[in-house]
């Protein structure tokens, strides 16, 4: 059923990115295409990975940004899945009922045993989040890790995302963004989290945290003081610069 | 966005196709076309075949053709659903029309009824083909008040041509199917190219800036893509064509579908017998190439906003 679901679900479940401590290591990325290449959306197939022409379906990809211009300049990692939208144009567009919002946690979900391959969800979706398999011909998209968060086999500290879970930096961060006592909407509010593309109206569940504000060098422009270049006084290390300054 | 082969060819296809039986369907009924059986049948079996051909072409780009039933199925939310469903129900009455005017020869009474009916399925399949694209609001180009008019026009007008075609070649041509080859192609491309003035002035709402929310910070450039080669995205929705290019083929396709088919038209309101057979053949040839080239341009000029995420400045 592509409808959205009549009530707002009560539990909206997304993610939180952090993009003043995310580092762009990839690791996200990867341990996404890990889990979920074994997970629900498996398999998440990839064509010649290791020659030349490579493409595959991932879920989750981390883009380099440069924002502003010269010293006031920032570089900004910047990692992107499914925001799993409020208004989920790519649900309402699906012919055959293979795409839908869940109406308990609003995640979204493709039923690959209806997917026809059309495509058409991909071109509703402005942030590029859906990924056609290139062996399934079934569209594959961020599932939050659904076999993850709910799996009782799990210990509790694990039930995350692959990607939540894996991050060094600690920029992602997953809770229910439709309870204002929530870790993640607290950060949200803490922060001033955003929405990517507002203007088009999908709502995404999603929120990503602005870089902070750079530290700036003093006001009167005066440079740091310089470090004193290393002079070692006598002794073993005094003997090995005279020979090595010889 | 990237022109693919199959639904270029489903869309012109299946809007001549629908287009033939929108006219067919109000003609036929109201005497404006003889109710012999072979025009009937010849008139009909394009109009239908036309429409299937489209169709059928249409499932090539699925990855799971075999789901594609599936697709009748969202018709309460997905435009793309109820176009299947459009297409499919406007078999029955055109079918309908079908036996009444090849098998009985009888286009009137309840028989044109279904004509009628059939004709009004050809417009809301059509509308729905077109409402795909304009629902779609990532893509400016299609998400524009022109859109919905444009395929309307140019179903009506790839119908127009070669209805007049086959009239022609029966000898069942009038007056009012000459003048609707003449203005059906200056509708058409009237409205495309208002279509193109509006589109080619605004830019649209989203921005790198937007689509990384990073706007506060400055410009927004892209450091370092997400990866080395192509992927799905940006094969199906970083299609560019060159500016330069796309001006050349916007006047071929003008000369073609609005000069030709004008001068064309004229030809065959002012001569008879063969050469305004000619005419009007040559005119539905040039005119189909036009729609063509049109519906190419649909594609290929269209900008998505991932594209955002990719360096473009624009979408």
């Amino acid at each position: 059923m592509t409808s959205l679901p009549k009530d707002p679900p009560p539990k909206r479940l997304g993610l939180v990115i952090d993009l003043d401590t995310c580092v762009g290591c990839q690791a996200c990325v990867v341990n996404c295409k890990e889990w979920n290449t074994g997970g629900y959306p498996a398999p998440l197939s990839d064509v010649n990975p290791y020659g030349k022409d490579t493409v595959g379906a991932w879920l989750n990809r981390v883009h380099g940004f440069e924002a502003g211009q010269g010293a006031a300049s920032q570089t900004v990692h910047f990692p992107k899945s499914c925001l799993h939208c409020q208004d989920a144009a790519c649900v309402t567009v699906c012919p055959t009922g293979a795409s839908y919002k869940r109406e308990e946690d609003g995640i979204v979900l493709v039923d690959e045993e209806r997917c026809m391959g059309c495509g058409l969800c991909a071109w509703a979706c402005p942030y590029g989040a859906r990924e056609m398999d290139p062996l399934g011909d079934v569209m594959k998209k961020c599932t939050l890790c659904i076999d993850r968060i709910y799996n009782e086999n799990l210990p509790q500290v694990e039930r995350q995302p692959a990607c939540v879970a894996t991050c060094p930096a600690r920029a992602r961060h997953f809770g229910d963004l439709a309870d204002p006592e929530s870790d993640v909407a607290k950060l949200v509010a803490e922060r001033g989290g955003m929405d990517l593309m507002p203007e088009l109206g999908y709502r995404p569940t999603n929120k990503y945290l602005p870089p902070r504000p750079r530290r700036r060098d003093p006001a009167d422009g005066t440079p740091p003081p310089a470090l004193e270049p290393a002079q070692p006084e006598g002794g073993f290390l005094g003997w090995l610069d005279n020979v090595l300054s010889r | 966005m990237h022109p693919a082969s199959s639904i270029i060819f489903f869309t012109t296809s299946a809007g001549a196709g629908y287009g033939l039986l929108f006219l067919i369907g109000l003609a036929a009924p109201v005497g404006l076309i003889p109710d012999g059986r072979w025009l009937g049948f010849v008139t009909l079996g394009l109009a239908l075949g036309l429409a299937v051909a489209g169709l059928v072409s249409s499932t090539f780009h699925l990855g799971h053709p075999e789901r594609a039933w599936r697709a009748m199925s969202q018709w309460r939310s997905s435009w793309l659903s109820r176009e299947g469903v459009a297409a499919l129900v406007t078999f029955a009455p055109a079918g309908l029309f079908a036996i009444g005017w090849v098998f009985l020869e009888a286009t009137g009474g309840v028989w044109g009824l279904f004509g009628l009916l059939a004709a009004a399925g050809a417009v809301v399949t059509v509308g729905c083909t077109a409402m795909i694209y304009a629902s779609l609001k990532t893509i400016r180009q299609w998400h524009n008040p022109f859109v919905l008019p444009l395929y309307l026009a140019f179903a009506l007008m790839s119908g127009a041509l070669w209805l007049n075609v086959l009239l022609h070649f029966f000898g069942a041509q009038g007056l009012w199917s000459d003048l609707l080859a003449l203005v059906s192609p200056i509708l058409a491309w009237g409205l495309k190219m208002a279509y193109w003035r509006d589109v080619d002035g605004a830019t649209g709402a989203s921005t790198p800036e937007t689509a990384t929310g990073l706007g506060a910070i400055g410009q927004v450039r892209l450091l370092e893509p997400p990866h080395t080669d192509q992927n799905y995205l940006m094969r199906e929705m970083g299609f560019t064509i060159a500016r330069k290019h796309a001006e050349k083929l916007r006047r071929i396709a003008l000369f073609l579908g609005l000069g030709c088919c004008v001068v064309l038209a004229a030809v065959a309101l002012f001569t008879s017998g063969v050469i305004s057979g000619i005419a009007v053949f040559l005119a539905a040839v040039a005119g189909s190439l036009s729609i063509l080239l049109e519906r190419w341009l649909f594609f290929a000029e269209a900008t998505h906003t991932v594209m955002l995420y990719y360096g473009a400045r624009s979408a």
